[in-house]
């Protein structure tokens, strides 16, 4: 199948393919709005009905059957096995590790996976206000393991994050147990280029793999700091029929 | 016990220039129609509190009613910025505004220390981040175990708002679906008032309710489709094209304000 002519998936349904295919074995995952809700609720349909998804408003087991706009559509409350405070989802569920995978986004990424979603630009005169760190920090502290998804470029992947709201890996080996965080930390980052996992010794980000198409050039290009690469990067497997036509439809609904 | 009152008769006598105010919602029960009568009763110099200022909020710092602003997540869910709130605090239009951010943990948190009468709450998180430096959080040290933790103070609340589906005439309120943190908001303010659907001769049970009775709340107002464009489960749906619609409107500060002025301070019967 991987070896067949290419179909005509676009980069941002290889990313979301892959990201789904991510969470198979996954008992439970923690998800915002965006590519990652996508990403999980196509892994229920199509790999693991039993998973468990996870949103921040409160609701857990939640079944859409769209893609909800946000995190608080009343589909996702009234099919959920519990819907729970804000207080109780975060001191009960995320702080002890309940949950095992947490997908997040960013708009700065660096090279050890710690994030920044609060200021672009000096934060007492930003060039650019983002959002904020919402539960990012917490769920990044809590949450057995972290994909993070984004778009692969220069803006995003920085040498250095114009705030870290979020640790990663913080400075180096090592922080993560001494800040007294459960979780493992980012397990990987999934890009419309390729993947990136931590080296396991550096914690360092790596390009291990890269989605059909795309040169090792072209990681190293939309990446801000010297991106280390691995030996012989693998390649994704194309997204199959099934898994395309199982996408397109969610979309559509 | 909770005065059953006109809406604006409740804003009136519980909200006043200067004060510490939350009006919550996460995603669901958003009071829009109390926070529009704070509006057209020009309040001004408020200190916003919230964990999402979402659109209520993007549309009272447009219309100057605030100096400050508490919040973890200042975005449009799943659309996109908040640009009146940028606009304010990239640019300080209409008035510059104060900024102080939590992450969504530590302002859950500061709720429930407010709820419970406590000066402070425990909570793991923080550290290793920007933000500490940037906000009220210090790092202590666990008087048992010796483990390091981080310390939140309690909101300090003159007013907060919120809504429900239903209220019976004694003012005891239920609300349903997601429950966000409007108990905590209630049990941690000095006043209250709280906007419902409708009024019921008795409440009954539904799974997953949230009572809170009402000689714990000030004021009860009735605002059918008081939460929208958000929703109230159950009654009314979520317009997820007007978050959408916001999004482009709220860009041009002349459009943002003659939108504001049609459909809010000459709507006041809406």
């Amino acid at each position: 199948m991987a070896t067949a002519a290419p179909t005509d998936a676009t980069a941002a349904e290889v990313q979301t393919v892959v990201a789904a295919r991510l969470l198979r074995e996954a008992r439970s995952v923690f998800i915002g709005v965006g590519r990652p809700s996508t990403a999980a609720i196509l892994a229920r349909m199509i790999y693991n009905p039993d998973l468990v998804l996870v949103y921040e408003s409160g609701t857990i087991g939640a079944r859409p059957y769209r893609i909800p706009l946000s995190i608080g559509d009343g589909e996702l409350a009234e099919t959920a096995d519990a819907v729970v405070s804000v207080p109780e989802m975060f001191n009960y569920w995320i702080g002890p590790g309940r949950i095992e995978v947490a997908f997040l986004g960013a708009a700065q990424v660096d090279r050890l996976g710690n994030l920044n979603s609060t200021v672009i630009g000096d934060y007492d005169h930003p060039k650019t206000r983002l959002p904020g760190a919402g539960g990012a920090p917490e769920i990044a502290a809590g949450c057995g393991e972290v994909v993070i998804v984004a778009p692969h470029s220069k803006r995003t992947f920085v040498e250095r994050l114009d705030f870290r709201t979020t640790v990663g890996f913080g400075d180096g080996p090592g922080d993560r147990e001494r800040l007294g965080f459960r979780g493992r930390g980012p397990s990987a980052v999934i890009t419309d280029l390729g993947v990136l996992e931590p080296d396991p010794e550096s914690k360092e980000l790596t390009l291990t793999r890269l989605h059909p198409g795309v040169a090792i050039e072209a990681g190293r290009e939309a990446t801000g700091w010297d991106l280390a690469i691995a030996a012989n990067p693998d390649r994704t497997e194309e997204p199959d029929q099934a898994e395309l036509e199982a996408l397109r439809e969610l979309l559509e609904r | 016990m909770a005065v059953v009152a006109p809406l604006s008769d409740a804003v009136a006598d519980l909200v006043a220039d200067g004060d510490t105010i939350a009006l919550e919602g996460f995603t669901h029960l958003i009071p829009f129609a109390a926070g529009h009568e704070v509006i057209r009763q020009g309040r001004s110099d408020l200190t916003l509190v919230r964990m999402t200022p979402d659109l209520l909020y993007d549309q009272m710092i447009g219309m100057g009613v605030a100096s400050g602003v508490v919040f973890s997540y200042g975005g449009n869910p799943g659309v996109g910025s908040l640009h009146r709130f940028r606009d304010a605090i990239e640019n300080g239009w209409p008035r510059p505004l104060e900024v102080e951010e939590h992450s969504h943990a530590g302002m859950a948190n500061r709720y429930v220390a407010a709820a419970a009468g406590l000066p402070f709450a425990v909570m793991r998180g923080y550290l290793g981040t920007d933000l500490i430096a940037h906000t009220r959080a210090r790092e202590i040290e666990c008087p048992f175990s010796g483990e390091k933790l981080v310390a939140v103070p309690a909101l300090d609340l003159d007013v907060a708002i919120v809504h429900a589906q239903e209220a019976d005439r004694e003012g005891n309120v239920q609300l349903w679906g997601i429950p966000g943190v409007q108990k905590e908001a209630v049990l941690g303010a000095r006043r209250s008032l709280v906007t419902v659907e409708r009024l019921v001769e008795k409440l009954e049970p539904r799974p997953g309710g949230v009572v809170i009775p009402g000689w714990a709340i000030d004021a009860v107002a009735e605002a059918p489709g008081g939460s929208e464009p958000s929703y109230s489960l159950g009654i009314t749906e979520r317009d997820n094209d007007f978050y959408k619609f916001w999004d482009g409107l709220s860009r041009d500060r002349d459009d943002f304000r003659a939108w504001m002025g049609e459909h809010v301070i000459d709507g006041a019967a809406a």
